[in-house]
């Protein structure tokens, strides 16, 4: 190696390791600049509909089963764990009403968005992730083509607007599950159960759940495609950013669930 | 096999690096190259794994951003570039990844038409299907077409990845290790392919690779990148008639010595 290079290279200070702290920090950041950058390309044309469309069908279907299978056994179990103590007061007939406040205004949304995290989080995590470590996102990029509207801004949206659908979904076929048990035990009709189910609902109770279902979609969209997105190390990678996708996303929904119950509660 | 020759134009560069450095934390890569790539010419750059030939054509094509230097592509300063600029330049130049990066949610055609359609504006689907097939026919692959990446042999992979970067018609082509992972008649059949495009699509190429029957079949110049500078240029002949203890090797441990 030549003088030159060697002095250069004598200048050239070793970087310091990072601490956790300023990982985090600048983790914080990153994150920031993702969602800013879904914010900047989601909504400025041309739009990727046909992939938003089939974004959608996945997350659905993916979560179908599952959340049908979970939404009414959530309902049929809490009717019947909740009968007892209600029985002690003599206040079985108000059963349909406590169900429907505890499914729709906290079951239903959260039951629903822990499922889709592990079964549409964790897919996307792994999807992008394998993407990025084959390189298939940058084949994109260099092939002057906009990976990130196309990956990520499909796969968001659709989580963002898929799971609403499926939290009604949730809280209709819990108020089925919730039904059944109350109809085998107290003879209720179903007319009479779905008014008094409904009976004690509000706007507001409609509204915050249709909030937090959108904000647990999103959330869901966003982290799974931020660790798949920014996924590296090979194959190792993709598992990490699969589990770091549902890991994550569930830490924020029930953060964001705190946060939304803790915001309405003011507006009642 | 006698490389066809395509004209070269060395009063007109595509490509001027000047003193680019690229460190990842404390490891120094790219410790100050300088690089001219002429109209019409293949450039192979050969070296040994990990010194730095791929992170040289990812920041060319602005996958990766230079420590220091300047990197003039197609008269645009890479540097000094919006990101508009950026996605109008890459459409101008075509890289074929080491592994072939298909996309493997989708067919052979769908790969082919991804950056076509995002880049074409109002093309009509009979455009996209003659562009489709010209590429196609131009790796010898029409037959293909419908079939998914995990279909396709690691040789097919990569025609097929540089059939989707011939579908923009590129000035420029960069190979990352064309020849990687083949077996040698696949590999001659590879060479024969980028030779073709060269003359066929009038490109301007930078080949990576540390196959020593490809620089040869491919390059009308070769670079050797050793301790993250180009140390020797030249012909193929010319790099390797040498006593450097740090080129020899690379040939004598190679079959076609």
């Amino acid at each position: 190696m030549d003088t030159a290079n060697s002095t250069t290279l004598q200048t050239e200070k070793k970087a310091k390791k990072p601490g956790w702290l300023s990982k985090f920090l600048v983790s914080l950041y990153n994150i920031n600049k993702f969602i800013i950058r879904f914010f900047k390309e989601a909504f400025v044309p041309p739009f990727e509909f046909k992939e938003i469309v089939r974004q959608c069908y996945e997350t659905g279907v993916r979560s179908f089963t599952l959340i049908s299978l979970t939404g009414f056994i959530v309902g049929l179990i809490f009717t019947k764990q909740s009968r007892p103590s209600l029985g002690q007061f003599g206040a079985t007939s108000w059963l349909p009403s406590l169900v429907s406040i505890a499914i729709m205004r906290a079951l239903a949304p959260l039951v629903t968005a822990l499922i889709a995290a592990g079964k549409v989080g964790s897919s996307i995590g792994a999807e992008l992730g394998s993407m990025r470590v084959t390189e298939q996102i940058d084949a994109m990029e260099v092939s002057g083509t906009k990976p990130f509207k196309f990956l990520v801004c499909t796969r968001v949206l659709a989580t963002t607007l898929t799971i609403p659908i499926l939290a009604t979904y949730t809280g209709l076929v819990a108020m089925l599950g919730g039904y059944i048990n109350v109809a085998v035990n107290e003879g209720t009709s179903f007319n009479t159960f779905v008014q008094e189910f409904f009976d004690p609902l509000t706007f507001t109770d409609f509204v915050s759940s249709l909030i937090k279902s959108i904000v647990f979609g999103f959330t869901i969209g966003i982290v799974g495609a931020y660790q798949g997105y920014f996924s590296t190390k090979g194959t190792e990678g993709v598992g990490k950013a699969a589990n770091g996708a549902v890991v994550t996303a569930m830490f924020l929904i029930f953060i964001e669930e705190i946060t939304i119950v803790q915001i309405t509660s003011w507006f009642r | 096999m006698n490389k066809p020759k395509a004209p070269i134009d060395h009063n007109n560069t595509v490509i001027t690096i000047k003193g680019l450095r690229k460190s990842f934390e404390d490891y120094h890569v790219l410790r100050g190259i300088d690089l001219d790539l002429y109209q019409g010419e293949n450039l192979v750059v050969l070296g040994r794994s990990g010194t730095g030939k791929s992170v040289l054509i990812k920041i060319i094509s602005g996958l990766l951003t230079a420590d220091h230097g300047s990197i003039n592509v197609l008269g645009q300063d890479i540097n000094h570039i919006t990101d508009r600029e950026l996605q109008e330049l890459r459409i101008r130049i075509g890289f074929s990844f080491q592994n072939s990066a298909l996309y493997d949610s989708m067919t052979v055609r769908k790969n082919l038409e991804f950056p076509l359609v995002r880049n074409r504006k109002g093309i009509s689907k009979k455009e996209i299907d003659e562009k489709v097939d010209e590429v196609l026919d131009a790796v010898g692959l029409i037959k293909t077409i419908n079939q998914m990446p995990s279909e396709l042999s690691g040789g097919q992979r990569k025609r097929i990845g540089i059939a989707r970067t011939l579908i923009l018609n590129p000035e420029i082509m960069l190979y990352d290790e064309p020849t990687a992972g083949l077996d040698p008649i696949t590999c001659i059949e590879i060479n024969e392919l980028i030779n073709e495009v060269q003359e066929k699509y009038k490109t301007s190429s930078i080949i990576i690779t540390h196959d020593l029957t490809c620089a040869k079949q491919t390059g009308d110049r070769i670079a050797m990148l050793l301790d993250g500078q180009f140390q020797r240029q030249g012909t193929f002949d010319e790099v390797f008639d040498t006593n450097d203890e740090r080129v020899k090797p690379f040939f004598d441990y190679n079959f076609i010595k």
